[in-house]
């Protein structure tokens, strides 16, 4: 092997502006590789984030315009008369959804001075739930309760944004963050004029809108009597191949019993699905480019190759007839273009690293992980050794006869 | 000489086609690539109002407390409804407009349509004339009328094709959000992108179907909605309890044609902050801002992250494939030493055979960049596919054509110029013995 690798520097001087070519790309393709599949799987792991919900068997209907003084006798019916479409397992209110958009944030503190300014709170999702709603989100409950009938009967809203009452479950993430190391159960969260005693634990629940805490999300019960209609999302729990039939069913009865309103329904995986689109359009993006740059740098080095053969074959005869088999050629070409890629490589995960630490500076990216850089050079040298492999094929059927004639 | 350049690259080119081929297709997906992102930014990065987006000032105070919702020393984003109202009946401007955004229900009288919400605007009179609204049939209201709180609404053209089959229907009523009113005007298709007025409605293919009369709106307690950003112990904006008077929720924009008029209203601006301050409303030293509209989108940085990020790995991919292209134009030029050589030694000069080789660069160029067309619109159609909000505007227009083949052409000629130089270099003779 030694031996081979000073006649293939020895070449290299002599060819070098071919030679730095190949290096160029391959460094400049590596860089745009890692980054890309870097940014590609940062979109992917947000898309597929969990959410400790049945998504997969909810359905839900936005009903709005309807008037709120009466939404004590209306969400009742409105349920019951869900709860009789064939399918539906159970089905409850609640004020929003995780990702649907719809966010009402608020910041508590842990301490009793805690004010809605203060540095130290924690920016919370709200979510305000009816009666049922546990069941039909498939909510896990990992510490405590959930609420009770108690608990939803002496909730209402005020003339604050606020729900009057005690009692909140929070999730896994969210005491953990508030209360680090701690048990949550029993302790309390605090901001101007209101306070609420953590009664449950569930299972990570993700926000209306996700960005930075994924998981700061609270429930707080309220009843239907004192909701004065912030619960506009009627949620129905059913078997998956269901969902399109209860959608539609859902839409119209909802709309049927109250004229004037406007009902809207859609399955969870659509809201989800609509939550990501830009994400995963962003994504499919970036592999095509990833594609077609591969290949792109894969023909460049065939293109090159190719030339660097022809100009050389008198030399490759001359091997030939001096004894070198068609193996020693073909490994000629194929550890002069492994040199070359790793070459390439070497500068490209330089490359690839400063436009990351760039790109950390100017937009909301993590850094990437060191073992982007081997697996970038890797594929790297896999295409190389293979963009080579049909070049140094015909460079290893020039027959030794060729020395011979006269250049 | 141009002609006879020409026909030697033509007739060089058609000999290796698979080189050709190869150069063509890496320029045309290079060109390809990041011209569909370029147009893309090119689009979004666009001014929503030309002509008049110089005169359009967007003021900001700052009326927080000394805590502060945010730690930025930039002031707030909008204003609260009493300095909104103060500015707007202060009228130093040309002309101001206060406004908001909210949806409002809609009971058709025809019996075959369901109700349904259309997206609202709570505005002031000057908002029609200030950002030329173009009217279908009728006019704005009046400022009169904002005081009256009169039931006037103009509507979008959509929204009267849909309940009017498209006829005038000026003077004609609607029931909104249980209330009857008049309309007054019905606009024509006008949708401002981005939607810089009030970008809390999403930036792209926003527009509302109904425009109501601000005053009015607060007097009934319509819905809104929007950003309302509240410091201290204020809170609202849940359904029909209005945000409080330590939130700001509303977007004020003035219109002011001269610089010096901008520069006048920037020191009212200061004199209005400082009286309140010493009135005890304002906490905090005077704060304002005044940016125009191209200004404001900035600041908002309303292109998306993911763009200016696809728009840079395009350009990274561009760049790959011109250094392939460079290779490719070496190996093709150092193949045709003979010829060169001949060329030479029958008294071309190095200067002749640059042209002549920068010329085959040029037609690579020329016909990557119809390859590269092609592919951007196919490009763009696949952006168009997609649910963004933006993607139904990623079209090509005659600025991108345009820049779609200089980029190609100087791209190649670019990448023609190594290649070219190193094959000039051949000493005549040695190729002529060779051969």
């Amino acid at each position: 092997m030694i031996m081979e690798i000073r006649p293939i520097f020895a070449s290299m001087r002599k060819h070098m502006i071919p030679a730095t070519l190949i290096v160029l790309e391959i460094a400049l393709a590596c860089a745009v590789l890692c980054n890309a599949v870097f940014m590609i799987s940062q979109r992917v792991s947000d898309i597929h984030l969990p959410n400790a919900i049945d998504e997969q068997s909810l359905v839900t209907v936005t009903l709005r315009g309807t008037d709120d003084k009466l939404a004590g006798s209306d969400v009742p019916r409105n349920l019951a008369a869900l709860r009789g479409i064939a399918g539906v397992q159970s089905a409850a209110v609640i004020s929003t959804l995780p990702l649907s958009t719809n966010n009402w944030g608020w910041s508590f503190g842990t301490k009793p001075e805690s004010t809605i300014t203060d540095q130290s709170t924690t920016n919370v999702s709200l979510f305000f739930v009816g009666p049922g709603i546990d069941k039909t989100l498939g909510l896990r409950v990992v510490q405590g309760r959930f609420f009770n009938d108690d608990d939803y009967a002496n909730s209402s809203l005020g003339s604050a944004p606020l729900p009057e009452t005690h009692a909140v479950v929070l999730t896994k993430s969210l005491v953990e963050k508030m209360w680090p190391g701690q048990p949550a159960l029993g302790k309390t969260m605090y901001t101007t004029g209101h306070y609420y005693t953590v009664v449950g634990v569930m299972a990570d629940v993700l926000r209306p809108n996700i960005g930075g805490q994924n998981y700061s999300t609270a429930f707080f019960p309220l009843g239907a009597a004192g909701s004065k209609g912030v619960q506009a999302y009627y949620v129905m729990h059913c078997d998956p191949q269901d969902r399109d039939r209860i959608v539609r069913e859902a839409e119209l009865k909802l709309a049927t019993i109250n004229p004037g309103a406007v009902a809207k329904g859609q399955t969870y995986s659509e809201i989800r699905t609509k939550y990501f689109a830009n994400m995963s359009s962003m994504a499919w993006m970036l592999v095509l480019v990833c594609v077609v740059m591969l290949a792109v740098t894969a023909f460049g080095i065939v293109g090159l190759t190719s030339f660097w053969v022809n100009q050389r074959r008198r030399q490759i005869g001359v091997r030939r007839a001096v004894g070198a088999t068609r193996g020693h050629i073909m490994r000629y070409f194929q550890t002069e273009n492994f040199l070359l890629s790793t070459a390439g490589v070497v500068f490209g995960m330089a490359l690839a690293f400063g436009i990351n630490a760039y790109l950390m500076q100017h937009y909301e990216l993590n850094r990437m992980p060191w073992y982007y850089l081997p697996c970038g050079a890797i594929a790297l040298w896999v295409i190389g050794q293979l963009s080579v492999f049909g070049p140094a094929r015909r460079a290893a059927a020039v027959p030794p006869v060729v020395a011979t004639r006269s250049a | 000489m141009f002609g006879y350049y020409l026909d030697l690259a033509l007739r060089s080119l058609k000999r290796h086609r698979m080189l050709t081929g190869l150069m063509v297709l890496a320029i045309a997906l290079g060109i390809g690539a990041s011209m569909t992102m370029l147009t893309v930014l090119h689009v979004l990065s666009g001014d929503p109002i030309p002509g008049r987006s110089a005169q359009l000032y967007y003021p900001q105070l700052d009326p927080q407390d000394l805590k502060g919702m945010t730690s930025s020393k930039e002031p707030p984003d909008q204003v609260t409804l009493i300095d909104g109202q103060n500015l707007l009946r202060a009228k130093r401007a040309d002309r101001q407009a206060l406004m908001t955004g909210g949806s409002v229900p809609l009971m058709p009288e025809q019996s075959m349509l369901d109700p349904f919400y259309v997206e609202a605007r709570y505005t002031s009179a000057d908002f029609f004339p200030m950002f030329e609204a173009p009217f279908l049939y009728g006019t704005g209201w009046t400022a009169a009328d904002d005081d009256a709180h009169a039931r006037d609404v103009v509507i979008a053209r959509s929204l009267n094709d849909k309940l009017f089959q498209g006829a005038n229907s000026v003077g004609r009523s609607v029931r909104l959000a249980g209330v009857s009113w008049r309309i007054v005007g019905v606009l024509d298709k006008w949708q401002p992108n981005p939607h810089f007025y009030d970008l809390n409605t999403g930036s792209f293919a926003y527009a509302e179907q109904v425009f109501l009369p601000l005053q009015t709106m607060l007097e009934l307690r319509l819905d809104r909605n929007g950003s309302s950003d509240c410091w201290g112990n204020s809170g609202g904006g849940a359904a029909g309890i209005l945000p409080m008077d330590g939130c700001v929720w509303l977007q004020f924009w003035v219109e002011l044609d001269t610089p010096a008029k901008a520069a006048a209203y920037k020191d009212f601006l200061l004199r209005y902050s400082q009286d309140q301050k010493t009135a005890g409303r304002f906490q905090r030293a005077p704060n304002v801002r005044l940016r125009n509209v191209m200004q404001w989108l900035d600041y908002n940085m309303v292109v998306p992250d993911d763009v200016r990020l696809q728009t840079g790995l395009a350009f990274g991919f561009l760049l790959v494939c011109l250094v392939n292209t460079v290779g490719l134009m070496l190996a093709k030029f150092m193949r045709r030493a003979g010829e060169l050589g001949v060329r030479r030694a029958l008294g071309a000069s190095r200067r002749a055979l640059f042209a002549q080789l920068l010329m085959e660069a040029g037609v690579v160029g020329l016909v990557g960049g119809v390859g590269g067309l092609l592919l951007a619109m196919f490009g763009l159609w696949l952006v168009r596919q997609r649910p963004s909000d933006y993607a139904a505007l990623a079209h090509l227009d005659p600025a991108m054509l345009y820049a779609t083949f200089v980029l190609s052409l100087c791209a190649t000629l670019l990448a023609g110029l190594l290649p070219a130089w190193r094959a000039c270099q051949i000493a005549p003779a040695l190729q002529l013995k060779s051969n």
